[in-house]
């Protein structure tokens, strides 16, 4: 459903990924890792069309990077949910209004708005929180705020990019349970972490690694044996 | 639309403050326009009362029929540069010598016959009161052979011109002068209004709204801000010319027309600075 094909992507800067090819199913649970500037925020930019690929081809959901009309864009995203380290929340909006606006910005039915706000609020477990302001809310909670944002459209995949990262302990391992109970429930997770004990507690997760901008393991490749010079 | 409408109060709830500041920066900015237009508005009127007295005067002469005159008169209304004609016979022009020219009321007093001509009095219409089309009228009425003599006072109808075109020209370049300022400072302001959101466009295309969806809050915001800085701007520039008109002199302030129109340029600069801040930004990032 996700899929890199040779990609490569270059910045005045330097190259920020080069020649990169993975694939994530649908459903998959999948941590894309590495330290930081090896690529992860690149790749994941490059899922969302906020970058074109210098050469390659990115392919999520039935779009393609190489022919992706600029106005076909904004669809792609609608099957998309993003959440960032940094939350990313309107301020002056309850997390009822935060939820909201991603539904009212992409045109949805009004009637149809309450509902689906109070279904994904309900779903990160802040249905009680609706009418709270982000700096009424802790860091955990606010993340939480965003990923029923992201949730909100019923995305094919939900594009995580260090959700924990300003997170303690306790909430990273509260956000973590969430991520894996909104994909048991189907939707395709693909999280950039630089945690690797998330990614070791869980067994059997799709792992992507990624050094200086290249695939350095992939345990996709490793299972079917396609790769024999990885790690 | 209904939510288009929502966001554009919400930005004007949310940031009162920058909203104030940015409706009073377009106000003061087309305030300044405003006076100019004003001071433009009365050279008009003061140079459009001046150039009422063009007027062209061909003098009969003495014993010309009356019937003769009279069908002269209808072909001289006919031309079309030509607002009315007036006949002044001799003894009316005596009458208006003695009336107007009081410091000669002794030689008037002693007169034994009447020296003064009878005349046709043709006044132009408002837009052929300059000096060619003038001379053009006077040329044809020098064609009528009961006409003596024609006059309009080519050499201050000829000055009449040329301030005029001063009038026009200066008008032209420092109005241009202001609406360019006005544009850029309406426009600084509302990048800056667009800047203040920027975390909410940024999230609005993460979430897949269109662009054409993201800019229309934008554009009504402009819109609105520049109608309402408009008419702060008209109440600003009634108060200055009801200052002038009470301390200084007596000027005349615009015509509903011209405020409506001042007030609709007010938003249309608005949408404008609107439309290239939101499509340079929604650019940009």
């Amino acid at each position: 459903m996700i899929k890199f094909n040779h990609v490569t992507k270059e910045y005045p800067k330097g190259a920020a990924l080069t020649d990169v090819s993975f694939h994530v199913p649908k459903g998959e649970f999948c941590f894309l890792t590495g330290h930081s500037g090896a690529g992860k925020t690149t790749a994941l930019k490059l899922i969302y069309l906020a970058e074109l690929p210098t050469s390659g081809d990115v392919r999520v959901s039935g779009f393609s990077s190489a022919r992706i009309a600029p106005r076909e864009v904004p669809r792609l995203r609608r099957r998309l949910g993003i959440v960032f380290q940094d939350f990313r929340l309107l301020e002056d909006r309850t997390a009822e209004e935060n939820v909201a606006f991603a539904l009212e910005v992409t045109g949805a039915r009004r009637s149809s708005i309450g509902p689906r706000v109070m279904r994904a609020l309900t779903q990160v477990g802040l249905a009680g929180k609706a009418h709270q302001y982000p700096r009424e809310l802790s860091g955990g909670e606010q993340q939480r705020v965003a990923i029923a944002r992201a949730l909100v459209n019923d995305p094919v995949v939900l594009l995580a990019d260090e959700p924990t990262g300003n997170l303690d302990e306790r909430a990273t391992r509260g956000i973590f349970q969430l991520l894996r109970d909104i994909n048991a429930a189907g939707t395709a997770v693909l999280m950039a972490t630089h945690d690797l004990d998330l990614v070791k507690s869980l067994d059997g997760a799709h792992l992507v690694e990624l050094q200086h901008g290249s695939v350095a393991y992939d345990s996709a490749e490793e299972a079917v044996g396609a790769e024999p010079d990885a790690p | 639309m209904n939510l288009v409408l929502r966001e554009t109060m919400l930005a004007f709830r949310r940031a009162p403050l920058l909203s104030a500041l940015s409706v009073t920066t377009i106000a003061f900015s087309l305030f300044v326009f405003g006076l100019f237009g004003l001071v433009t508005v009365n050279i008009q009127r003061v140079i459009g009362n001046v150039a009422e007295r063009v007027e062209v005067v061909a003098y009969l002469r003495r014993g010309t029929p009356a019937e003769a005159v009279t069908v002269a008169m209808s072909d001289i209304q006919a031309f079309p540069e030509v607002e009315s004609v007036t006949q002044v016979t001799e003894a009316q022009a005596l009458a208006r010598a003695r009336r107007e020219l009081p410091e000669f009321q002794d030689i008037f007093q002693d007169l034994e016959s009447n020296p003064l001509p009878a005349s046709l009095d043709v006044r132009l219409k408002p837009e052929f009161r300059d000096a060619s089309h003038a001379g053009l009228v006077a040329d044809r009425l020098k064609g009528f052979d009961f006409v003596d003599d024609v006059r309009y006072g080519s050499d201050w109808v000829a000055k009449l011109d040329h301030l005029r075109n001063i009038a026009g020209a200066v008008g032209v370049v420092v109005g241009a002068a202001f609406a360019l300022v006005a544009v850029i400072i309406i426009g600084t302001t509302i990048r800056m209004a667009v800047l203040h959101r920027s975390t909410e466009i940024a999230i609005m295309r993460l979430v897949g709204a269109t662009d054409g969806f993201i800019r229309r809050p934008f554009l009504l915001e402009g819109l609105l801000k520049g109608l309402l800085g408009g008419t702060l701007a008209l109440a600003l520039c009634y108060g200055a010319f009801e200052l002038v008109n009470a301390y200084l002199l007596r000027a005349d302030f615009f015509t509903t027309g011209q405020a409506l129109v001042g007030v609709g340029v007010g938003g249309l600069i608005g949408l404008a600075g609107s439309l290239v801040s939101i499509g340079r930004h929604l650019r940009s990032v």
